[in-house]
């Protein structure tokens, strides 16, 4: 019964962890169709931020919560004008150029940190289930994966601006006929994206040590769980991440983490084969 | 005189090959070179930096001694940035081109495994001054660091005597950890033991969450960690962070040995036991003589830095140079001899001898618990010989042997 519980709060986790490095890619490719390769950079320097604020003294939920997407955010700003604002439309060259970006990144981070491991510690102590113990830091991190994903549905569905952005993507045309500038719409999008993937490497640096190449660690698991899920943001980004999340858990838990990883590609690669167009191409049409 | 571009570049092609020339008259004439191959950047170099500085103290002090058969030494050092194929590449450059008398190196048991064949090859004397799982039988190599024989036979009784008969092996996935997986089996199997199961993880693997969960499910009387790296260090932060300290205890072959008890906080690493051959905590003159030094070299904030391989480097330097010096010469197959001889040094681990028949090295042994970030000695195990490799190794019978024994359990 115990083990039951153990089991559920680490399939919650593993969801709630790819739900979260995913949310930022999910915006920038689910919506604008921007294949960012720089993303797990993204959340690299979120986690950079967020140990630098907490190492000049910063509270550390103010460095997770605050800095991490602020510095992200202000960076997707920056990237968006100097360099995606020109390659709309033409995926082959945005991925050279965020490829290069992340290149770049990665080689700047090295200079600036070296190419060893950081880390802080997590904040939250343990707690106990029955005759186990939980990290109460993985119960912080489903918490911010819920409200993330809540607050992404809620401003996309509910909000005018959430409103004229998923027009904007849908026909940038119609928008601009009504008045709206589709141009500064990406760039908000883009730079929203940015800041998600900033808060998310934030709030998962406590956990694992980071290096200048962590970026590469997260980038394939993001774009798995998008493309998987398929073009509805939140609801593609919260099936696939659900199922890759139960699966990998249950093999890791009766194997190794290596197995883990295996299984979550083999049913990437199975269910792509069967749904090309992802989860949401077939299922949750008209979700958001 | 007109100067066409032929007879400027056969002249200056002529003036390259003599300053190569005299540069390579004069290398070999003046010092003798030993090469340094480390891991100074990358995920290993928390062990690789203060193992270079060993070696330049080692060396500053055999020159201001008046240098080896009346020459001075000269460090060439190579940064290997955590990949193993710099190894080979490095390996090569020191044997061929800068034609060093020894090269000191080699972190990981697979950067060994990449430059040890190259250096056999081509004839260079090699030191592996890590730590390691045993075995290696080479008549080109001396490993001075400690063996699972001397460090997991010291440690594992002793955890076991405290906690219980129940052990969980986590290790990495790659020759040591699978070897020293073995070896910490066999030993838990010897002392009444029971092993409840054996993880491999990848070098980058991070999350450990599940691990854990694993873990108290098997509920295991301690655990025993071979995890390597700076990726694996999040194992021991996830571990206090789920309030699993004070729950299950733990015994480790590896921590400590990059220092990684001072990346870690008091509480993530008070309690665990680990058995090297060297603490800052012992209390010899060799010792004291040794960590002024390198406080006067590197600054007394350095000394925190120093851990069992910047030690067991510094003792594999002095090695050689006690073999140069019986020797009278840098030429390898003298120096092999004398080392062969039975040759000992006293070090700050304490006494320090080469076994002839292995070329590994009979030391002491220390077993230590980490408190308040540092390591204090709680047993000491003199003089203990390489028994694993002994039992398979015997270079003065078969002196071409050139394999890596492993356990069979």
């Amino acid at each position: 019964m115990d083990f039951a519980v153990v089991v559920i709060v680490e399939i919650l986790y593993a969801v709630a962890s790819l739900a979260l490095i995913s949310a930022g890619l999910a915006v920038v490719f689910g919506m604008m169709r921007v294949i960012n390769l720089a993303h797990g950079e993204f959340l690299m320097l979120g986690g950079y931020s967020a140990i630098v604020a907490v190492k000049a003294g910063i509270n550390i939920y103010v460095a997770m919560l605050v800095v991490a997407p602020l510095v992200v955010g202000i960076l997707g700003l920056i990237v968006e004008r100097l360099v995606i604002r020109f390659l709309y439309g033409r995926m082959l060259d945005t991925m050279l150029a965020t490829w290069g970006l992340s290149l770049l990144l990665t080689g700047l981070v090295t200079m600036i940190f070296g190419n060893t491991t950081t880390g802080i510690s997590t904040p939250i102590s343990g707690y106990r289930v029955g005759a186990y113990q939980l990290s109460g830091y993985n119960l912080f991190i489903i918490v911010a994966g819920v409200l993330v994903m809540a607050g992404i549905l809620l401003t996309l569905r509910y909000t005018r601006v959430g409103l004229i952005a998923r027009g904007a993507m849908q026909s940038p045309d119609m928008a601009s006929g009504l008045g709206h500038n589709p141009q500064r719409i990406y760039m908000i999008t883009f730079t929203v994206g940015a800041a998600l993937s900033g808060l998310a490497g934030g709030i998962l640096a406590p956990l694992t040590g980071l290096t200048p190449t962590t970026g590469g660690l997260y980038v394939a698991k993001a774009f798995i769980t998008v493309i998987s899920g398929g073009a509805a943001v939140v609801a593609g980004t919260l099936s696939s991440a659900s199922l890759f999340g139960t699966i990998t858990q249950v093999v890791t838990l009766s194997s190794t983490p290596v197995w883990g990883d295996v299984a979550m590609l083999i049913a990437a690669v199975i269910l792509l084969r069967l749904l090309p167009q992802g989860i949401t191409g077939r299922f949750f049409r008209r979700q958001v | 005189m007109t100067l066409d571009r032929r007879t400027f570049l056969a002249g200056s092609a002529a003036a390259s090959i003599a300053a190569t020339i005299a540069g390579r008259a004069m290398a070999q004439g003046a010092t003798i070179d030993v090469a340094s191959i480390h891991d100074l950047s990358g995920i290993f170099d928390a062990y690789g930096k203060p193992m270079e500085k060993a070696m330049q103290l080692a060396i500053d002090e055999i020159n201001a001694a008046g240098g080896l058969a009346g020459k001075q030494v000269k460090e060439i050092s190579y940064d290997t940035q955590s990949q193993i194929p710099l190894y080979t590449q490095f390996g090569q450059q020191a044997a061929l081109k800068d034609k060093v008398a020894v090269v000191m190196g080699g972190i990981l048991s697979a950067s060994r495994e990449a430059i040890r064949p190259t250096l056999k090859r081509f004839n260079t004397l090699y030191f592996y001054n890590t730590q390691y799982e045993g075995g290696v039988c080479d008549r080109n190599i001396f490993c001075t660091g400690v063996t699972p024989s001397q460090s997991v036979e010291a440690l594992i009784p002793y955890a076991m005597s405290r906690w219980g008969k129940k052990a969980y092996i986590l290790a990495a996935d790659y020759n040591y950890g699978q070897i020293i997986a073995k070896w910490v089996q066999h030993y838990v199997k010897m002392n009444g033991g029971e092993t409840l199961q054996v993880d491999f993880f990848p070098l980058d693997v991070s999350d450990f969450g599940a691990t854990i969960a694993k873990i108290q499910a098997a509920k295991p009387d301690f655990v025993v960690s071979a995890l390597v790296g700076g990726a694996h260090l999040s194992f021991y932060r996830q571990w206090a962070a789920a309030g699993m300290k004070s729950r299950i205890p733990m015994a480790s072959t590896t921590l400590g040995v990059g220092n990684e008890q001072i990346v870690l906080t008091k509480e993530e690493g008070d309690g665990i036991l680990l058995a090297y051959n060297w603490s800052a905590e012992i209390d010899t003159p060799a010792n004291k003589a040794f960590l002024a030094a390198w406080a006067k070299k590197f600054g007394q904030a350095d000394v925190k830095e120093i851990h069992e391989l910047a030690v067991a480097t510094y003792q594999g330097m002095m090695l050689w140079a006690a073999a140069v010096k019986k020797a009278g010469t840098a030429d390898r197959m003298k120096v092999i001899e004398a080392l062969e001889t039975g040759l000992s040094i006293e070090g700050p681990g304490g006494k320090i001898t080469v076994d002839p028949k292995t070329h590994h090295c009979t030391l002491d042994v220390v077993v230590m618990e980490i408190k308040d970030q540092k390591l204090t000695v709680v047993k000491q195990i003199p003089q203990v010989p390489p028994l694993d490799t002994q039992a398979v190794c015997d270079l003065k019978a078969n002196p071409n042997s050139n394999v890596q024994h492993e356990i069979k359990i």
